[in-house]
């Protein structure tokens, strides 16, 4: 039982009497508070810690014959859910996910057959409705087994659609699935908010680079100037940004494939901007050395991508990196072992 | 538009002989992986296969085998680091860009 006192948020509307007590009523508008929040987390902030309380709560008015359905304690997910439900009377069972979405948390088992098992008992779900049917997001069958769930608890779990924008409509048609509800689409506007964690990613490692650089620089192995910022930030850009965003436009399978061509391009750009064909600003060592550097760079933070998409497989993301991994480290030594010597003889 | 991840590198399996046809492992798929012709269950897509689980998880016949797991690099990497199976390092505070 999510306990009211203690969990008053704004986003509970009211509460309404059950046989088992008190449940909270949550709204099915989300105000400028959720909005922040959804894009902070999107940001990387506070986004370990977004949570719900897990529990029972109710849409609406619902009754015992309201259907249940079951979703993580990840408030971007709650919210995403509990938007779609107006003018709906459902129960919302909320499992610990531990603040993860519901995929994530169903691959770890967190969103799973136990913790599903265990809170149907504390919420003690089976006097507050009559029937003994639970839908469960489609996303997270990978962490629940419904046979399982059958047999120790008596409900019948049923996968609804993959996305809570399909709930109406699928519960308005007596639970039945369209093959579109069932299909996992990962569009430009889905890769685009997946962005700026990855950027975020990236932001730590590219401070140690700068601090390392501004080292040499002050020990006499420099210098490193705008150039060698602007075309590291570039390929951080390529890697974390444009290559998510081009994905299915760009050639090839692997994702470190797609980051490297994109940061192939870049890095001759880089060497045209500064004067490529004709007389280069700087030695070829060092523009060779931006081919060798930058590519791998777009490449290594395009294959971290993979773990943000909604198609790739463990099997596939081992083969990819097998190769990747290995090419990407030569490359990048390689590199930066010739920038260095052109540094230390050019000064 | 479906983009297609490397071929030929699933470990998705099905015993034909254990199918009873119920289907469940096609409602939980997201990839329309597989089709029931007749009263089995057979795979017909299976390079968009993405080792979830689902629907192994999910078989109450044990038809259905896949080494799954996370297709996440990062998790690979972190689980290498830390001599673990790759997971999600999400819930532990770690800032990689998975889910």
């Amino acid at each position: 039982m999510v306990d009211l006192e203690k969990n008053r948020k704004y986003w509970i509307a009211g509460e309404i009497e059950t046989p088992v007590g008190k449940v909270a009523q949550v709204s099915t508008r989300l105000v400028s508070g959720d909005l922040l929040g959804s894009w902070k987390a999107r940001w990387g902030i506070n986004r370990m810690n977004y949570t719900v309380s897990p529990g029972l709560y109710a849409v609406g008015t619902p009754d015992q014959n309201s259907p249940v359905l079951v979703t993580a304690n990840y408030k971007l997910t709650f919210d995403a859910l509990r938007k779609e439900l107006s003018d709906l009377a459902a129960w919302i069972l909320v499992l610990d996910t531990k603040g993860i979405n519901v995929w994530c948390a169903a691959g770890k088992g967190t969103f799973g057959t136990e913790e599903l098992l265990v809170r149907l008992g504390k919420e003690k779900l089976a006097q507050v409705v009559s029937h003994r049917t639970l839908i469960l997001p489609q996303l997270g069958a990978p962490g629940v087994s419904a046979h399982m769930v059958m047999q120790y608890s008596g409900f019948r779990v049923v996968y609804g659609p993959v996305r809570a924008g399909d709930i109406k409509e699928y519960i308005q048609a007596g639970l039945q699935k369209t093959p579109k509800m069932r299909a996992v689409i990962f569009n430009t506007y889905d890769r685009l908010v997946l962005t700026p964690i990855e950027l975020v990613a990236a932001v730590r490692p590219s401070l140690m680079i700068f601090g390392l650089l501004f080292i040499l620089n002050s020990v006499g192995i420099g210098p490193f100037g705008i150039v060698d910022l602007y075309a590291y930030i570039g390929a951080v850009l390529v890697g974390c940004f444009l290559t998510p965003l081009l994905l299915p436009w760009i050639p090839g399978r692997a994702f470190a494939w797609k980051g490297y061509l994109l940061g192939f391009i870049w890095a001759v750009l880089v060497n045209t901007l500064n004067g490529w064909p004709g007389e280069l600003t700087y030695s070829w060592l060092r523009s060779i050395g931006y081919l060798l550097v930058l590519p791998p760079t777009a490449a290594f933070l395009a294959m971290n991508f993979t773990g943000a998409s909604t198609y790739t497989s463990l099997s596939g993301v081992l083969k990819e990196m097998r190769i990747a991994v290995p090419a990407i480290v030569v490359s990048i030594v390689s590199g930066v072992v010739l920038i260095l010597v052109n540094n230390l003889i050019g000064s | 538009m479906k983009t297609k991840y490397l071929k030929n590198v699933v470990t998705l399996q099905l015993q034909e002989e254990k199918c009873t046809g119920c289907g469940i492992c096609i409602e939980v798929c997201p990839h329309n992986v597989l089709a029931l012709t007749g009263n089995k269950v057979r795979i017909i897509d299976k390079d968009s296969c993405m080792e979830c689980g689902a629907c192994a998880k999910n078989c109450a016949f044990g038809a259905i085998g896949v080494r799954s797991g996370v297709g996440c690099a990062a998790a690979i990497i972190i689980g290498k680091m830390l001599g673990t199976e790759p997971s999600c390092g999400c819930s532990d505070g770690g800032s990689s860009g998975c889910c």
